[in-house]
């Protein structure tokens, strides 16, 4: 391990604050919102204290803020924005158009539920909203994982083979706002890993005149599409490699997905984001009584993993997928992904759905013993009740 | 014209030189043509101004007549035409008759 680190006791919104003043973003356009309000307030005081040299452009709606950081990157700035919920849903048309230019912008995404009924507490209906933008999406238990990947982030985003933007989630209030205690890096060091930015055709550089955002026809949208794809398939190997850089000098181990206890693991729980510390807790618990639960915790949701996370899970005898999202008529977003993982292996585990913790809804240690106990069952008789239902809803 | 394949296209779909779209011909999108009277024209210059594309050729400030690679046939410059004593100097006229 390269360097010492430092052991502090910060919330998620400072610990992504402190990696966004470490990065020193050329420009940062942001129209604050509940609960990645945090991130801009740290931010704005270190660029009103001349900790940064980042251009805060305060704009009149997220519409904007992508629009303007949609701007700054093609100019050929290092660019970054934090939003949640609503704020990401007012941005969607632009989210398109950063991951169709190929522009590698980072995205703070604190997740929290959609409006209505109106909530500010967190689930992933934002997060999940995005998946088809063409944006990278990196997924964070706590505000260790959110400080690591937001220092990944640029390495990925702009990597020669990637060149896409990325969005780096963390549960609303549950981490944004929990103090937990955490490690940063020294700051030479950080800047020495993100190493200089170089655009790619910058519009800013004067001698050489460019045009981005020209018309497609259907002659050649569908080739630059493929390209879109293309850059997609990289971002694996990327991941893996940066991750692998960073555990090296850091000393902090990240894969593609966590694997918990799932060696040899039958009964199987996938969640995303902070549920997965709860979950942990329970394995444990579990397999002291001779259960042979696991976790699989993915990280990287888009791409996401297939073939990785089918190999993971083809042993199981059951999973069981919790979404803290949902896709109304449809088996929740994470869900989908695991099955279309575990679709060749179909002689694999039996899989069903558990819809939790919608707009903050709490998961405690006993929800997920149910959700475990059912799971064995299930593993026990290869039959599923339900495939997809609620749970801690009140009936 | 081989069209390009999806290895062979530019990063981003940027387009790296300037004012190329001189080589892109537009003209056969055009149903209507503008024809030129030069008798009726007093040179006001209007349908080189209201021209939304480059297609009125002006030289030594004087219009010359119609670039129709790039001309589309949208009527404008007849439209804006004032002519002289009521004659237009410019009028449209059906493609392909």
């Amino acid at each position: 391990m390269a360097v010492a680190t430092k052991i502090v006791a910060v919330d998620g919104n400072t610990a992504v604050a402190e990696a966004l003043r470490q990065l020193n973003p050329d420009v940062m356009p942001a129209y604050p919102i509940t609960p990645s309000t945090g991130i801009m307030q740290s931010f704005t005081s270190f660029v009103s204290n001349g900790k940064v040299d980042t251009e805060v452009i305060l704009v009149e709606s997220e519409h904007s803020a992508m629009s303007a950081a949609i701007g700054a990157s093609a100019a050929g700035g290092r660019v970054a924005t934090a939003t949640s919920s609503q704020g990401m849903a007012l941005m969607w048309e632009m989210l398109h158009i950063a991951s169709g230019y190929r522009l590698p912008i980072l995205m703070a995404l604190v997740n929290r539920a959609l409006s209505a009924p109106l909530n500010i507490h967190g689930d992933h209906s934002d997060g999940m909203g995005m998946r088809d933008c063409g944006w990278i999406q990196l997924f964070s238990e706590n505000a260790q994982e959110a400080y690591d990947n937001t220092i990944m982030a640029y390495r990925i985003a702009e990597h020669k083979d990637v060149r896409l933007p990325i969005a780096v989630n963390m549960d609303g209030f549950i981490i944004s706002h929990s103090i937990e205690s955490m490690q940063f890096i020294a700051d030479d060091d950080v800047k020495k890993f993100a190493g200089e930015y170089i655009a790619m055709d910058p519009l800013l550089d004067l001698d050489h005149p460019k045009s981005i955002g020209a018309l497609v026809l259907p002659d050649y949208y569908m080739e630059h599409k493929r390209v879109q794809h293309e850059a997609m398939l990289h971002v694996k190997k990327v991941v893996a490699d940066v991750s692998a850089e960073f555990a090296k000098l850091f000393g902090r181990k990240y894969e593609l997905f966590e694997s918990y206890r799932l060696d040899d693991a039958e009964v199987v729980i996938v969640a995303l984001n902070s549920a997965a510390g709860t979950i942990k807790d329970e394995v444990d618990r579990y397999r002291e009584k001779g259960v042979k639960a696991g976790l699989l915790k993915p990280r990287l949701f888009r791409p996401f993993p297939y073939e990785e996370v089918g190999a993971a899970l083809k042993n199981a005898k059951a999973v069981c997928v919790m979404d803290r999202a949902d896709s109304f008529g449809g088996f929740g977003p994470l869900h989908m992904e695991i099955a279309s993982a575990l679709y060749p292996h179909r002689q694999g585990p039996v899989l069903f759905n558990k819809i939790y913790g919608l707009g903050g809804r709490d998961l405690m240690p006993a929800d997920v013993d149910q959700v475990i106990d059912e799971t064995i069952e299930v593993a026990k008789t290869g039959k599923v009740k339900l495939a997809k239902e609620y749970i801690t809803v009140r009936n | 014209m081989k069209q390009k394949n999806w290895k062979e296209l530019p990063h981003a779909g940027t387009i790296l030189e300037a004012g190329n779209a001189d080589t892109y011909k537009t003209g056969s999108w055009r149903t209507f043509k503008p024809r030129w009277i030069e008798e009726n024209c007093i040179q006001c210059l209007f349908c080189w101004i209201y021209c939304p594309d480059t297609a009125v050729v002006v030289k030594d400030e004087k219009m010359t007549g119609f670039d129709y690679d790039h001309c589309k046939g949208c009527g404008v410059c007849a439209m804006e035409c004032p002519g002289k004593k009521g004659n237009k100097a410019i009028v449209m006229e059906e493609e392909g008759k």
